[in-house]
């Protein structure tokens, strides 16, 4: 199985996704502190980077503005970056960005505060269904219209499913220009209704429900986006093609558990279907076998005794052996059924770390499986 | 059995919540089960069609009707078109009004182009589970309702979702219910959260945050923190120091124990620094639970979870 870095070449966007818990974040920074070592002016986009992780870049705080990694604490690190490389951060603000994009996709002031300032945009613009991960592609493709990096790495908002991502500028476009709005929006539509107080037994029978309140809100809130339709229509249009344009990989993050892998399974032929790329999984937390048979705790109780000479600690530790073995066997197990899924797609196994990885160490760390073939990932876990 | 039973049971509704991966899913069914075996009659909700109770159990999908798993143990997977309908149904009592309201278009793009409605119409009918008093055919009643909510930011706005709605419709049907769904929420006396961690810095750090959020933001109880996951501390310093001269062993299955034992003691080592700063970190009470070396969970390792329980 090839490194990651054979995964990147040629591609100017990845994009890790995957459900959450599985160490999206933490893969999007080693990949793109790997790629910065090898040259390569990489800004990693994250949602919610570990405190610590910020700090051990040296980053205060991670805004919405990409910010560099200073050259000197990567050295110090043992990072080399004398190649040219640089490695940039920022984290995304989803209602900041939102906001952004209604501003400019406003006609004018008037009806941009409009937008801004309706009760249910505030409510809603950074809890709408989609619409984090949606402002997600959004800022991506404001950075890489900029051109100013030759990678950018994004690590996809926590979901609890992985397409959820995909799905994003679908929702939300259905949302914002969809039938629904029209509906509210044309001549005998809702809103020319409740505007004009109507009368009809449906938007009497609706009043009854939803009060007469609110769907006076709610229509004051689509009249406002519609002016907005056609550049939001026109933006996520080229957002997502941006998407399924081939300078832009996905890759999968997952654990070895069977949900997950039945996910990423999922996923893949989801991307395929949607004509992406799909660059292969990356396989967090991985407990590699360490021997080739199933352990048998008696007899190996005996052969670590004669060695420690201590029967009590050696049968705990053969126990330990065992039970460490029933879940690389079952991660062997789900992984296979992945890669035969996959059909010979690149599958990167990243071993369960005997620390957790929170600073440029850790990340190196993790680099040393990322960027290495199968046949020496192997032998670093298990040799 | 674990002869302590947590006061939070008495409860009448629970929220499992917590970042994703850190097992809320198995958290709310061994409180489901517990509860269950401490005679409480007890429905566990799903509420993201996920499925996992009917899995456990080897039952056949509950969907949204209320299926008994065990005996006083029932699940129910809520989805909000269903909540939506028997929500109207509640309100319209005349049968061709709702007809009419079913078949309206604008009445359909209205319930999908809200934002947040199926949060609120999922809160609404958790609400309705937890009455006395149950308005739906055939409503049993509940001693307990324990959701199996949202992961950390979903979870936060799905719990604000009722407030978002109170203050968004100033008056009318839409106000009051919200009104009503909040009070419950922040009912300290009948409803509580419960926030499941995983011992690793990320998570500890979320929980913390996560509870600051729910109990000052949201005003909701929070009445236990459950460590999930924990390695046993199987060996002492002085016995790992032993295992490094395995290192060099012939015997490549005893080289591996040793490298086994080794990860697990470093591993427990930092699970436990991890599970000191939860305690400092947090307000609410803090239990255990321990980590699981099975393939995946199954109804007897969720039935011993359930009794570790404290």
């Amino acid at each position: 199985m090839v490194p990651v870095e054979e995964i990147i070449q040629g591609r100017e966007i990845v994009i890790c996704a995957g459900s959450g818990g599985v160490g999206k974040t933490t893969t999007s920074a080693a990949i793109a502190l790997g790629m910065a070592a090898r040259g390569l002016k990489v800004c990693v986009l994250t949602i919610d980077p570990a405190k610590r992780l910020a700090d051990s870049l040296g980053l205060e705080e991670l805004g919405n503005e990409a910010r560099r990694v200073e050259p000197k604490l990567l050295r110090e690190q043992g990072v080399d970056v004398s190649g040219g490389g640089e490695l940039w951060a920022m984290m995304l603000d989803a209602k900041e960005t939102f906001d952004a994009l209604v501003a400019r996709h406003a006609e004018d002031a008037e009806a941009r505060d409009r937008v801004l300032n309706n009760r249910i945009y505030q409510q809603i613009s950074g809890a709408l269904a989609g619409s984090q991960e949606y402002m997600a592609m959004e800022k991506l493709f404001e950075l890489h219209s900029e051109g100013r990096f030759d990678l950018l790495v994004l690590d996809t908002p926590p979901s609890r499913n992985a397409l959820d991502f995909l799905d994003a500028p679908k929702r939300l476009t259905q949302f914002i220009e969809g039938r629904s709005l029209q509906i509210f929006m044309r001549p005998t539509g809702l809103a020319a209704r409740v505007a004009s107080r109507g009368t009809g037994v449906v938007l009497s029978v609706l009043k009854r429900i939803v009060g007469f309140d609110l769907l006076a809100d709610l229509s004051e809130f689509f009249s406002a986006f519609s002016g907005m339709i056609d550049g939001f229509q026109d933006r996520a249009h080229r957002v997502s093609s941006l998407l399924s344009d081939e300078k832009t990989s996905f890759l999968v993050v997952c654990g070895p558990q069977g949900e997950p892998i039945d996910e990423a399974v999922f996923f893949h032929s989801k991307l395929v279907e949607n004509g992406m790329h799909f660059g292969g999984v990356v396989i967090n937390r991985v407990r590699y076998r360490l021997g080739t048979r199933q352990v048998k705790v008696n007899d190996l109780t005996g052969r670590i005794d004669s060695e420690l000479g201590d029967e009590d600690l050696a049968r705990r530790l053969a126990r330990t052996l065992a039970e460490y073995d029933v879940l690389a066997v079952r991660d062997q197990k789900n992984i296979e059924k992945l890669a035969k899924a996959l059909n010979g797609e690149p599958v990167i196994r990243v071993p369960y770390l005997d620390t957790d990885v929170h600073d440029i160490a850790g990340l190196g760390e993790i680099n040393r499986y990322l960027f290495a073939d199968e046949a020496d990932r192997v032998e670093l876990a298990t040799g | 059995m674990n002869a302590f039973i947590p006061a939070f049971l008495d409860k009448r509704l629970l929220f499992v919540t917590g970042k994703g991966g850190v097992g809320k899913t198995t958290v709310a069914m061994a409180l489901g089960i517990r509860a269950a075996l401490e005679g409480k009659r007890t429905i566990v909700c799903e509420v993201a069609a996920t499925e996992n109770a009917s899995r456990l159990f080897a039952q056949s999908a509950v969907g949204f009707h209320e299926v008994e798993l065990a005996n006083d143990l029932w699940a129910i997977s809520i989805d909000p078109d269903e909540s939506m309908r028997e929500y109207v149904l509640l309100q319209l009592k005349v049968k061709a009004m709702r007809d009419l309201l079913f078949r309206s278009r604008m009445f359909t793009y209205l319930a999908a182009a809200t934002p947040g409605l199926n949060e609120l119409v999922t809160i609404g009918k958790i609400w309705e589970l937890a009455q006395l008093d149950r308005k739906v055919k055939h409503g049993r009643k509940y001693d307990l309702v324990i959701v199996d909510a949202p992961a950390t930011g979903h979870g936060i706005s799905f719990l604000q979702t009722p407030r978002t709605f109170a203050s968004i419709a100033r008056v009318g049907p839409i106000h009051s219910q919200a009104m009503q769904l909040e009070a419950l929420i922040t009912d300290q006396e009948q409803t509580g959260t419960v926030i499941v961690s995983l011992p690793e810095e990320m998570p500890v750090n979320e929980t913390a945050r996560l509870e600051s959020e729910l109990s000052g933001g949201i005003g909701i109880a929070i009445d236990r923190v459950v460590m999930n996951g924990l390695y046993p501390d199987a060996f002492t310093k002085g016995e790992v120091k032993k295992l490094a001269k395995l290192k060099k062993c012939e015997d490549s299955e005893v080289r591996a124990a040793g490298r086994a034992g080794i990860s697990q003691a470093t591993r427990a080592a930092a699970q436990r620094e991890q599970l000191a700063r939860l305690e400092q970190m947090v307000a609410a009470p803090v239990s255990t639970l321990p980590y699981v070396f099975k393939p995946e969970l199954d109804l007897k390792a969720a039935r011993r979870l359930a009794e570790e329980l404290d």
